[in-house]
């Protein structure tokens, strides 16, 4: 897909964030164009945060180009934010007030009527069905109600951006369903969605572009298909063995598949056909304890592309 | 105006807990007055300068409330806004600016100090201890004293990111100020070197100015002098709680 520069609602050349020596994002571009839902991935400190702060107009860039919907963060940081929405990666909701007072009283923040802040907070939270917790305090719902209620607070100027930075951490398997299905529906709404993630599977459900970041820069970019195309192959066999080190048995698997990787517990065998390459396996005397043959994911290139080491 | 949205804000917030906050702002002046008038009032049989003892300290505790309030308000709040509640970060997330988030907050603590001086004026009134027609102009003097040492507090409230800096700042600013600013006895009963740190605190001017308007006598200083003073705090603080807002908030 081929994305004009000048259509973009974000547009970024040469982007740079540092902290004193520390260099947080490293130029990278961007463009984002009206109606998309774009993802940044990336393990902890690749820089996805950071970004998100850029465009949401509360962190200067150090150096390069940005651009929010034609605009100029620097000298017209409040204009851009009057027509952006915030979801941020930790709830900063206030626990004394209630769900809708938490609403009406962001509205008011961007010169919304009363009136207007007292419809629209009716409506947005029958949107994230809320609507019987309107007159109950924020203190005790649930993370789930806080992240929805939150994303109903970033709504309530009907912003044509929604930045969301990891927008189910720590939510039940549920409650992350939930608030994909309503994101989808902003989506098709025509909003333009920003949304930070370690979830692979998330960013496989909303994402129609993203870029990996790793160590500040972007290792990749494309549709999440692309990607899997581009930098796995179309199925991976999980290969476990009883006895044997996975290493060991890489060494017998020369000419099989793509490539192999050799994990502690298993060993991945990357293959367009996976049970054509389980049959090698086979064929070459290995019995394997357990097998799975499965599709390749987006966390396969992920970790292909970031690493496996941990990052804290 | 962004600052009225914020204020706004804080005052959805009050609305639950203000009937208890005014009860109490009427129930501590009432007990103050009884016991300093008719307690230790009793054993000062001379008064202070001609008036008696009570009266000479109304004007002394309705500073030194605004001064309490003021510095309430202007530390565990605002703590809260950049690290409990983080409010602040919500606020800038939506087309505010700086001064709008910092003048609400701002506004919201005047007005407590406002009300609770409010109250306490009230109560003074009640007990005869008013002498003068210029007594209501302490409700804007009391916005001065409270501005001025709320505003360095805000500033450093911005600054910490624990909260056990702020028992601190009370045993070592507030507790002294008001034993030693002139709420109880003159400043001139004090040894020099404690008279001139007595002359340094903002809280002696608000005193001073006080005493002034509800006892319609002349100030010990020049009351422009004192205006002024006071004017610096604010000025100073507004600067450095803005530059610790704005690096806190936008980096």
């Amino acid at each position: 897909m081929t994305v004009s520069s000048d259509g973009a609602l974000i547009h970024a050349r040469g982007l740079r964030k540092r902290f004193g020596e520390f260099t947080a994002v490293d130029g990278i571009d961007v463009d984002v164009p009206r109606g998309e839902a774009f993802g940044f991935l990336g393990p902890n400190g690749a820089g996805k945060s950071s970004t998100m702060r850029m465009i949401a107009c509360v962190s200067a860039p150090s150096a390069g180009t940005l651009r929010i919907l034609g605009m100029d963060p620097l000298r017209q940081g409040p204009a851009i934010r009057a027509r952006l929405g915030v979801c941020p990666q930790l709830d900063n909701l206030d626990p004394e007030l209630t769900v809708r007072e938490n609403l009406t009283t962001y509205a008011r923040y961007f010169r919304i009527p009363r009136r207007v802040a007292r419809e629209r907070a009716d409506e947005l939270l029958e949107f994230v069905q809320l609507t019987d917790r309107a007159g109950s305090k924020v203190e005790p719902l649930s993370g789930g109600m806080k992240r929805r209620l939150t994303i109903a607070r970033a709504l309530v100027n009907e912003p044509e951006i929604v930045l969301l930075d990891e927008p189910t951490t720590g939510l039940d398997p549920q409650a992350r369903h939930l608030v994909w299905e309503r994101l989808f529906r902003l989506k098709q709404q025509g909003v333009t969605l920003l949304l930070t993630t370690h979830y692979m599977d998330e960013a496989e459900q909303l994402c129609d572009r993203l870029v990996v970041m790793d160590g500040g820069r972007i290792v990749a970019e494309g549709a999440p298909r692309e990607l899997i195309t581009r930098y796995s192959t179309r199925e991976v066999v999980e290969l476990r063995f009883a006895a044997d080190a996975p290493e060991d048995i890489a060494g017998k698997l020369a000419g099989v598949g793509e490539r192999t990787e050799a994990l502690p517990d298993r060993l991945l065998l990357y293959a367009d056909d996976g049970d054509a390459a389980l049959a090698q396996v086979q064929q070459r005397g290995l019995e394997p304890a357990g097998v799975l043959v499965r599709r390749s994911t987006l966390e396969d290139v992920f970790l292909h592309l970031t690493g496996r080491t941990l990052v804290d | 105006m962004g600052s009225l949205a914020v204020l706004e804000y804080h005052l959805v917030g009050y609305r639950r807990t203000w009937r208890g906050s005014v009860f109490s702002s009427f129930l501590l002046p009432l007990l103050t007055m009884l016991s300093f008038g008719v307690g230790v009032g009793a054993y000062v049989d001379s008064g202070i300068g001609g008036v008696p003892y009570l009266d000479w300290i109304v004007p002394g505790l309705i500073a030194s409330t605004a001064l309490q309030v003021a510095m309430g308000e202007a530390t565990w709040p605002v703590l809260s806004g950049f690290q409990w509640v983080k409010t602040y970060f919500s606020q800038i997330a939506a087309p505010l600016r700086v001064v709008d988030v910092l003048g609400g907050q701002l506004g919201f603590v005047l007005l407590r100090v406002l009300v609770s001086s409010a109250a306490f004026l009230a109560v003074a009134a009640a007990f005869g201890a008013l002498h003068s027609a210029w007594a209501p102009v302490t409700l804007l003097l009391v916005l001065l004293i409270g501005a001025a040492v709320a505003l360095p507090t805000i500033a450093f409230s911005a600054s910490i990111t624990s909260d056990s800096y702020l028992a601190l700042l009370f045993r070592v600013a507030v507790i002294p100020m008001t034993l030693f600013a002139g709420v109880f006895f003159p400043v001139e009963s004090l040894p020099p070197v404690l008279r001139w740190l007595a002359y340094l605190s903002p809280l002696w001017h608000g005193v001073d100015l006080c005493r002034s308007a509800t006892l319609g006598v002349a100030p010990a200083w020049s009351a422009t002098g004192h205006l002024l003073y006071l004017a610096v705090w604010v000025a100073l603080g507004w600067l450095l709680a803005h530059a610790r807002f704005r690096r806190r908030l936008l980096d």
